[in-house]
């Protein structure tokens, strides 16, 4: 999930890597660094995940070479939703959550999409991945506007752990990225572990 | 339709020369005179449009034309291949939105644009484009105005004020000495308009030439009202 503050955003994700039932993996990342102040988290099939942020990143290196500057998260944002939808009809078994801070004005940006790339630009909050309904129930009772990145982190961070509390395929561990203007704190979270 | 090709046309010379390209840049340098321009806060492009016969519809067909809201062109040479390049300016263009939402910045087109012009002097049984092109475009993103040309060699040259067609050398020579990096758009225009000028034959009218502004407001071609109130102030 993602949400955005009072001139930072956060991104946050669990960590579990499992198939049904069984966990294989509790430090499997899925928030990816694209640009010093650009986050793409990638829930889903793992295979896909893994496969997607690579083409992805291919994709936006080509583009800072060609066009000689950092790409803006709108943009990025469609470059995904365009990957995505050349598979239309075979998709990648993901539904990516960005978020980034504009590279000029530094303004926070969120967007989510779903395994098509449909596009939805939110200004509080989006979140992505098995226990999405969970995760709209507490973001929905503790986001408010204009946090502080402190508070941000803590709203985050309550609002993720509880809701993939009450999923048994979620959870195993999260990690929480806070973006400011001048620096991206990362924090693992101590949480329950089954 | 006959087979394709294999082997290019365009093959290099003893002396290190393509020849063929040579062999285009003189048509471009037969075809009409043209203008480019940039000031502080805009592009100007200008070019002759003289028609042989008075029967001649002038207003009907357009030298200077679209490729963006933010981007214009004119050339100097063959209208015909011209307007094969505008055709495919537009795709890439429209192509680049289709993919990033994002209007595709002038640079970046100009670099697409050369790379066809630069495919027709090594593919297999095409000849290079007879035509130079000026691209005046507006960046949204940096707010600045840019000119280019593209050769029809796929060379490009990012230029401050330049001439292309008949007379291109006296037409440099005569921006060398009135160009300044503090001119605004309208006195680019006026100083478009006498370097125009300086190779025209005959009287000059609004009906004759063709003028194109580029600003933050987007690209336009001027009336040809607005090109006689200029003509006016020139005289």
């Amino acid at each position: 999930m993602a949400m955005k503050g009072k001139d930072c955003v956060a991104i946050a994700a669990d960590r579990r890597f499992g198939v049904q039932a069984q966990t294989v993996s509790m430090d499997f990342d899925k928030i990816f660094e694209m640009g010093p102040h650009l986050y793409i988290g990638l829930p889903g099939l793992a295979t896909d995940v893994q496969t997607v942020s690579q083409r992805l990143n291919f994709r936006l290196k080509m583009y800072e070479l060609r066009e000689n500057r950092k790409i803006k998260p709108k943009t990025f944002m469609s470059m995904v939703s365009n990957l995505l939808y050349e598979r239309r009809f075979g998709p990648y078994f993901v539904e990516p959550v960005i978020a980034g801070l504009d590279p000029k004005t530094f303004q926070p940006f969120i967007a989510s999409m779903d395994l098509i790339g449909c596009p939805m630009i939110t200004d509080d909050f989006v979140v992505s991945g098995t226990c999405s309904e969970q995760m709209y129930g507490m973001c929905e009772s503790l986001w408010e506007p204009n946090l502080e990145p402190e508070d941000l982190f803590e709203t985050i961070s309550q609002a993720l752990m509880n809701a993939f509390d009450r999923d048994a395929v979620s959870g195993w561990g999260a990690v929480v990225y806070i973006i400011e203007k001048d620096k991206v704190t990362k924090r693992l979270l101590k949480t329950r572990m089954d | 339709m006959t087979e394709r090709y294999s082997f290019s046309l365009t093959t290099f010379s003893p002396s290190g020369k393509l020849v063929q390209i040579e062999y285009a840049l003189a048509a471009v340098s037969a075809g009409a005179p043209s203008v480019g321009i940039k000031a502080l806060n805009g592009v100007v492009l200008a070019t002759e449009k003289k028609q042989k016969s008075i029967l001649y519809d002038d207003q009907s067909i357009h030298k200077i034309d679209y490729i963006t809201k933010n981007i214009g062109m004119v050339y100097s040479g063959m209208g015909p291949d011209y307007r094969v390049l505008l055709t495919r300016a537009r795709k890439l263009a429209q192509t680049y939105y289709l993919t990033y939402q994002e209007q595709i910045p002038t640079a970046q087109l100009v670099q697409r644009v050369a790379t066809v012009m630069q495919e027709f002097t090594q593919s297999g049984g095409v000849r290079p484009f007879g035509v130079s092109l000026l691209v005046a475009g507006w960046d949204e993103d940096e707010e600045r105005p840019y000119l280019y040309q593209c050769d029809p060699s796929g060379a490009y040259f990012a230029w401050k004020a330049t001439a292309m067609g008949k007379n291109h050398i006296n037409g440099k020579t005569f921006l060398e000495k009135r160009y300044s990096e503090k001119l605004e758009l309208e006195d680019a225009v006026h100083t478009s308009i006498l370097t125009l000028k300086e190779s025209f034959e005959g009287q000059m009218t609004e009906d004759n030439i063709e003028i194109g502004i580029c600003n933050q407001d987007g690209f336009r071609r001027l009336a040809p009202s607005e090109i006689k109130d200029y003509l006016a102030s020139v005289s």
